[in-house]
């Protein structure tokens, strides 16, 4: 296969060539927004790719639909299960292929039945799917793309959802799939653990391009996270090493600053699970601190409970001295912390313009008398658009704007509010260049003018550039800190997979 | 094809738009006018221009557009924000009774005080109707849509429990109130004519939340929370606040709809105070694009073809309903076609190569 991909002037996808051979398990590896989605939706026809093939048995094939893609042979398994609660298994099974006429539920049952034992896959075709336990869900989906004559099995992250003894049942069916069924299985995730332990070859996906294809023997859980996050990039050490100068200055030459945040004994708990476990973090006025970290090890929850977006089960937060935690995302503003979360389209109103959420933190400000005035807004908003260089003008409706420029809307709003603490996660997912190099670029100048500043990213790169500190993060826990100007990319990716 | 937001949504859009919807309800109604055994051009002529001939003919479009007025943009105030108050026919019947209740206890008062009074208590009222989906929806998110639709029949029995039991009509023993004292009458706003104080106060509301919503900071705030509550929170807006501000106002307008029809139109409580004005509210503020200034004009629109067929009714001989039908496919059209003014339509991605 050989396909580009591209959003806008984001190249979500370019030139990605990749090849699963039935009876082998192919893992595709890659952080959040490398494009593993994008590659998955293009094979199941949901989405059409600019340019590139996909060949099928040595012929080209021409994917417009997902029924194209099930006719091809092609199932797909993604996180969100597409299942009728109520419904029994052998119902499920039938909505599939109704077909015309009279509907026989006994031979949807039979049906059912030779598949799971052609496949060695234990379903009860008369169980309630919603009654079914999340893992037995699972492998309903599974039966449901097999059930269509599948050649080319794709499991979209099917561990996220499920318990270390469900991935374990999980790994040994599709293991008797490749080797006895002489499936092709492409297993997309960005946990390398489980990557190794189930593929035959390893495809790593990095910024939206195959960075490497190797034999699952010739690597280690080092290596991929090096692969993953960009610390093979040739660029780092230039990159590192014209930052070093400026960096110090900060944290070592002058005076220590006061704390303006300090995280006490976090504790996150989701459905029973400590997502983040007695986190604790200070951060000075003019640094920069990133919490690095592989997806899903507790960024999300941490940054939710940071800004106040879900408050967290244990712990404190103070800014400034005042603990926050309780106090909402207006107490925290208030105390001087404010922050950009992951999802831009939870933060930007899509239908106001630009102006208008710009000024929506604190809208009073540009009140004369009761009513607002829009021409101040207005100007205020042209400041903001000069100053981060956004492409948009004021008026303009802040849905229509591209990523890179909403980031930068966000970024100018939580800076207007003039925090102490800043809390950024993902400053420059999904963002060209450019508008990378300029997000970036404008952290630094606030930590120079004294802001504090926590940066929650998995680019290693980002990290490295700009952060004085990096705690890295690992199953919710703080596994260790390093200085970035003495930092090593090696030590960072072991502690990143958790080799301590 | 797919549906792609718009970067402006310019005036002339909209009004392109709902000439456009119009154009559409003639053609798909025009088959049955003709049907009923009229000419359908006449029968639109006489629908939409007869009552605006005459100068009663106008009156009598603004008296029967007032409630809708009211009750329009109650609606329109609580959708902007998001709040899915489908109770505006209910707190105008609450309205309504409290208002009577001012009324038939305002002994000697002049009317000066006598009817200030009875459309505060009809706003308290109303606003009472709907604070209870409110607090629900506001504080354990429970769906406000089914609240305050299921309150609506509720006020209806509490009416009819009141006219058929303590305020039963002592001279008639009909279920209905005693005439209000005569000073409690709304007083005309011109002479000569049908079109009374409240059609001034509508249109007073009218411009207050027009101007509240697009020009101050709370219409800013309540824009967002209506267009994306997870973004106005996270922006740091006090979404609860916003919500309940909004479910009340909304349900004081409604319930001050049903005051004024008291004082100015029925002069009583009757079951029939409300021929279904709440649920009109609903029609005229979708049809508005829930816009301020579209909702008087909508519910003109619609006190102008409400008067108009039954003048094409009789002239015609065709049933007055026709007038109802047209009013029906006009909103299904409008709304439809309204969808462009804020997307366009975007046929193919890109050709595969």
């Amino acid at each position: 296969m050989r396909i580009a991909k591209s959003f806008g002037p984001v190249k979500a996808l370019a030139d990605v060539t990749f090849a699963a051979q039935s009876g082998q398990v192919h893992a595709l590896l890659g952080e959040n927004g490398a494009g593993k989605t994008t590659l998955m939706r293009i094979l199941y026809g949901l989405t059409r790719p600019d340019a590139g093939t996909i060949l099928i048995d040595g012929s080209e094939a021409n994917i417009t639909s997902p029924r194209v893609a099930r006719n091809l042979g092609i199932g797909m398994v993604t996180q969100h299960f597409a299942l009728v609660g109520p419904m029994t298994v052998a119902e499920n099974l039938l909505l599939t292929e109704p077909g015309n006429g009279v509907i026989s539920l006994q031979k949807a049952r039979a049906h059912v039945r030779d598949l799971s034992s052609e496949f060695g896959l234990e379903v009860d075709p008369d169980a309630i799917v919603e009654d079914l336990p999340v893992g037995g869900r699972q492998r309903v989906e599974i039966l449901k793309a097999l059930s269509h004559g599948c050649k080319t099995l794709v499991l979209d992250e099917p561990t996220a959802v499920l318990t270390p003894k469900d991935i374990d049942s999980l790994f040994s069916l599709v293991q008797g799939l490749c080797k006895d069924s002489g499936l092709a299985v492409v297993f997309i995730s960005h946990k390398m653990h489980e990557v190794l332990q189930i593929s035959d070859e390893v495809s790593v996906l990095r910024h939206g391009t195959i960075v490497s294809t190797q034999r699952n023997f010739e690597l280690d859980v080092h290596q991929l996270t090096q692969l993953m996050v960009g610390a093979d990039d040739p660029n780092l050490e230039v990159l590192v090493g014209a930052k070093s100068p400026q960096t110090p200055a900060i944290a070592q030459l002058s005076a220590p600053k006061a704390t303006v945040l300090s995280v006490r004994d976090l504790v996150i708990s989701r459905d029973g699970v400590d997502r983040v476990d007695n986190f604790s973090l200070e951060v000075r006025a003019g640094e920069i601190v990133a919490v690095a970290g592989v997806t899903g090890n507790g960024q999300s929850e941490l940054v939710e409970a940071l800004l106040g977006l879900h408050e967290p089960t244990l712990g404190e937060i103070e800014v400034n001295t005042i603990n926050v935690v309780g106090s909402g995302i207006r107490g925290r503003r208030t105390a001087g912390m404010s922050g950009v979360s992951e999802d831009r389209h939870q933060q930007v109103v899509g239908e106001l313009s630009v102006a208008e959420n710009l000024a929506l933190t604190d809208p009073s400000r540009f009140a004369s008398g009761p009513l607002l005035s829009r021409s101040a807004m207005t100007a205020s908003a042209e400041d903001k658009i000069a100053q981060f260089n956004i492409k948009s003008s004021p008026g303009q409706s802040a849905g229509t704007l591209s990523g890179g420029n909403m980031q930068k809307v966000l970024l100018a709003r939580m800076f207007d509010a003039k925090p102490s603490v800043a809390v950024v996660a993902q400053p420059t997912r999904g963002l060209d260049v450019s508008s990378t190099a300029q997000v970036r670029a404008e952290l630094r100048n606030r930590a120079k003018d004294g802001t504090g500043i926590v940066v929650i990213s998995e680019d290693l790169d980002e990290v490295l550039q700009i952060s004085d500190r990096i705690v890295v993060i690992y199953r919710g826990r703080i596994v260790g800190e390093l200085a970035s100007d003495t930092a090593t990319t090696a030590e960072l990716g072991r502690l990143m997979a958790g080799v301590a | 094809m797919r549906l792609a937001l718009r970067e402006s949504q310019p005036t002339w859009r909209t009004f392109l738009l709902a000439g456009i919807a119009l154009l559409i309800t003639y053609l798909v109604t025009a088959g049955l006018i003709r049907w009923a055994g009229a000419n359908p051009f006449s029968a639109f002529e006489l629908m939409l221009t007869s009552p605006l001939k005459t100068s009663f003919g106008i009156g009598e479009v603004i008296l029967s557009a007032t409630p809708i007025i009211f009750t329009g943009l109650a609606v329109a105030l609580a959708f902007r924000a998001g709040y899915w108050n489908i109770g505006a026919e209910g707190q105008f019947l609450i309205g309504a009774a409290m208002a009577t209740f001012v009324g038939l206890h305002s002994n000697n008062l002049p009317g000066g005080v006598a009817i200030p009074l009875m459309l505060i208590a009809a706003a308290v009222g109303g606003a009472l109707w709907g604070v209870v989906p409110a607090i629900l929806r506001v504080r354990f998110g429970i769906d406000e849509v089914v609240t305050t639709l299921l309150l609506n029949p509720v006020a209806a029995l509490v009416v009819a429990g009141l006219l058929n039991g303590p305020w039963r009509n002592p001279e008639t023993q009909f279920p209905e109130s005693a005439r209000l004292p005569k000073q409690t009458d709304m007083p005309t706003l011109i002479p000569d004519t049908r079109i009374h104080l409240g059609f001034g106060i509508a249109i007073l509301l009218l411009l207050i939340v027009w101007f509240v919503i697009a020009r101050t900071p709370v219409g800013l705030k309540l824009r967002a929370v209506g267009s994306n509550l997870k973004a106005a929170r996270a922006s740091g807006v006090n979404v609860s606040r916003i919500l309940m501000g909004a479910a009340l106002s909304s349900a004081a307008i409604a319930g001050l709809a049903g005051g004024v029809e008291v004082s100015a139109v029925s002069h009583q409580l009757t079951n029939g105070i409300s021929p279904g004005f709440g649920y009109t509210g609903v029609i005229v503020a979708t049809l508005a694009a829930l816009t301020i200034p579209g909702v008087l004009l909508v519910a003109l629109l619609f006190g102008d073809l409400t008067v108009g067929s039954f003048t094409a009714s009789r002239i015609l001989q065709i049933p007055s309903t026709v007038g109802e039908v047209v009013q029906a496919v006009l909103m299904v059209s409008v709304i439809s076609v309204l969808v462009f003014r804020k997307y366009s339509i975007i046929l193919r991605v890109k050709a595969p190569q």
